[in-house]
C-alpha cells in the first residue's frame, strides 16, 4: 500500500502512522454532551468499502492527511493535507 | 449418532460407508423464536447453548457463507486464560473450564491440547508485571508458573536466549493453555445444535433488521423474511454492517491480523510460545506446520489478507525469537477481519431495540471465547439477564468509561490495542 502524499508525493505505508477516521477532525463542543463525546470518540461507520481517514507522515514531511481509500480493496484513490479538509 | 472408538473400527472395516452429513440443510422456516445472526463460533455455541441450558430449540441459525468459512476457521487455535483485569479474568476462565469437558459434551473430537503457554519477558519490570499477572490468574483459581531463564530453557532449548535487544530473563507458564481444532470446534458445535433441533441456515445474508414500535420483529435476507420474537447479532468483523441495519453505530473498527503457516515440519514446538516484545506468538499444529502471527496491520480493513510490512515484522520477530525457523518454508499467510473495540474487550449486551442483542468486539482474541461467549450470550438472550463471567462486557462502558477494560494499560481509544 501506497499513499500519495501532497507535498512529498507517493510514498511507502511505512511511513505514515494511521490515526483512524476523518471524522475525527470535527471535534465536537466541549459541553456538546456525553453522547456526543461517545460518538465522536468510540463510535464509528466502519465502512466496507471507500473510506476517508487520518494518516500521519511521521517518516516524511509531518503533515497529516486525510486518506480516500477502499477498505475491502485496499486501493488508494487519494490524499489532502488535513488542514485544508479542517479549515 | 454419536462417535466413538468402535464406531470408527466398523466404518474401518465397512469401506466408510455409514458416515453422513451430521447436520441437516433446512429452509428457513416463515418464524423463530430467536434468530442468531452469523454462523460463526460464537454463533454456533449461542445456539447451542440456547438449546442445551435453556432448552430453546425454536431457533435458526443464519450464515451468510458457509459454517465454517469465517474467522472460526482463519484464527491459529490458541485457547487460554491468562488475563488480568476483573470482567475478563473470571470470563475467560470460565471458558477454559467449558473448554475442558468441551470434548465429552458435544461427543466430538476437537483436538483440544492443552500443551501449556509460556509468554516470555525481557527485562526486570517485564518480569513484575507478569509476577502480578500470574498472582490474579492464580487468585482468580486458574494455574500460572514463573519460571526463570533457566526454566524457559527445559521447556524450550531451542530460542535464542541471547539476543542482544530482547535477551530472555524468564516466563510466566500457563499449563492449562494450548491449542484446538478451529474448524472441528465449528462443526462440534454445528452438530449439536442441529441435534437439538436448531436450524443452521447456510448461504443466508441478512439484509435487513425489522423494528416496529422500538421492537424487532425478525429479520430480511436474501432467502426471504423471517420473523422472530428475539434477534442476536454475532458476526464480528461485520458488526458495523449488520449493527447499522438496525439504526446503530458501534464502537468498531474492523482491522486485519495476519498469521502464517510453513509446511509440515518434524515435532519441534511443543508448547504455544508468545513473544510480547515482538509481537509475536508461535505454535506448532498437529500436521506439523509452524502456525504462526503477529501483530494488526493498523488501519482498517475488509481485506481478510494484510500488506508486506507486517509480514516482514512478523518475520524478522520469528528470526530473532528463534534463528532456526530461517530453515523453514512459509507455507501460506491469510487475514481475517478483526473486530476491534477502544480498550480491546468484548462487547455482550442489549441494545437499545428491545429484544436485539449482541455480542461483538471480540479484537483478536475471540477464538478462546467462543465456548463462554455462547454460553454468557445464550444466558443474556434466554434469561434477559446478564450471565454473571460476562457481566462487565457493557455497550455503555465507553460512554460513561465506568468498568473499561483495557487489559493492555494503553489507553480506550481506537488504533492503541
Amino acid at each position: 500500500m501506497r499513499i500519495p502524499c501532497p507535498i512529498c508525493g507517493t510514498r511507502d505505508r511505512r511511513e505514515f502512522y494511521y490515526q483512524g477516521a476523518a471524522e475525527l477532525l470535527h471535534r465536537p463542543a466541549p459541553d456538546a454532551g456525553d453522547a456526543a463525546w461517545d460518538d465522536y470518540l468510540h463510535n464509528r461507520d466502519n465502512p466496507c468499502g471507500e473510506t476517508r481517514d487520518l494518516w500521519f507522515h511521521e517518516a516524511g514531511c509531518g503533515a497529516w492527511l486525510v486518506v480516500t481509500r477502499n477498505t475491502a480493496t485496499h486501493e488508494v484513490m487519494g490524499a489532502e493535507l488535513a488542514e485544508k479538509v479542517a479549515s | 449418532m454419536g462417535y466413538s472408538g468402535f464406531r470408527v473400527l466398523k466404518e474401518g472395516l465397512l469401506g466408510h460407508k455409514g458416515w453422513k452429513p451430521v447436520w441437516r440443510d433446512p429452509d428457513p422456516r416463515p418464524e423463530y423464536d430467536i434468530v442468531i445472526i452469523g454462523g460463526g463460533g460464537h454463533g454456533l455455541s449461542t445456539a447451542y447453548y440456547l438449546a442445551k441450558e435453556h432448552g430453546l430449540t425454536n431457533v435458526a441459525v443464519l450464515e451468510k457463507g458457509y459454517i465454517g468459512g469465517g474467522n472460526v476457521g482463519r484464527n491459529t487455535t490458541i485457547v487460554r486464560a491468562n488475563y488480568f483485569l476483573p470482567g475478563n479474568s473470571e470470563f475467560y476462565s470460565h471458558s477454559l473450564k467449558l473448554w475442558e469437558s468441551l470434548e465429552q459434551d458435544l461427543n466430538y473430537n476437537v483436538m483440544h491440547s492443552q500443551r501449556g503457554l509460556i509468554n516470555l519477558f525481557h527485562s526486570d519490570g517485564q518480569r513484575d508485571a507478569f509476577a502480578r499477572r500470574g498472582n490474579a490468574m492464580v487468585n482468580q483459581g486458574d494455574d500460572a508458573i514463573l519460571l526463570d531463564r533457566d526454566g524457559v530453557r527445559e521447556h524450550l532449548p531451542y530460542l535464542d536466549f541471547d539476543n542482544v535487544r530482547f535477551p530472555i530473563y524468564g516466563g510466566l507458564y500457563h499449563p492449562r493453555g494450548g491449542t484446538a481444532r478451529h474448524d472441528a470446534v465449528a462443526w462440534g458445535y454445528a452438530r449439536g445444535a442441529d441435534q437439538r433441533g436448531v436450524d443452521l441456515i447456510q448461504n443466508c445474508e441478512v439484509t435487513g433488521i425489522d423494528i416496529q414500535n422500538g421492537k424487532v420483529t425478525g429479520v430480511q435476507t436474501t432467502r426471504g423474511a423471517i420473523r422472530a420474537k428475539k434477534v442476536g447479532i454475532v458476526v464480528a468483523g461485520r458488526s458495523g454492517q449488520v449493527a447499522e441495519m438496525a439504526g446503530m453505530r458501534l464502537p468498531i473498527e474492523s482491522h486485519i491480523l495476519q498469521a502464517f503457516v510453513t509446511e509440515g515440519l518434524k515435532p519441534i514446538i511443543d508448547h504455544v510460545v508468545s513473544f510480547g516484545m515482538g509481537h509475536f506468538y508461535i505454535s506448532q499444529s498437529d500436521k506439523g506446520g509452524l502456525v504462526f502471527g503477529g501483530d494488526l496491520d493498523f488501519y482498517s480493513s475488509y481485506a481478510s489478507r494484510g500488506n508486506l510490512p507486517m509480514a516482514e515484522h512478523v518475520m524478522d520477530a520469528a528470526m530473532t525469537l528463534m534463528p532456526a525457523i530461517g530453515k523453514a518454508k512459509v507455507l501460506r499467510s491469510w487475514g481475517g477481519i478483526m473486530d476491534m473495540t477502544p480498550d480491546g474487550s468484548p462487547i455482550i449486551d442489549k441494545t437499545g431495540t428491545e429484544g436485539l442483542f449482541i455480542d461483538c468486539g471480540w479484537c483478536y482474541g475471540g477464538f478462546k471465547a467462543v465456548p463462554g461467549s455462547g454460553f454468557s450470550f445464550a444466558h443474556l438472550m434466554a434469561t434477559g439477564r446478564h450471565h454473571e463471567p460476562a457481566a462487565k462486557f457493557r455497550l455503555d462502558r465507553f460512554r460513561t468509561g465506568r468498568g473499561l477494560m483495557d487489559e493492555e494499560g494503553t489507553g480506550s481509544q481506537h488504533n492503541l490495542h
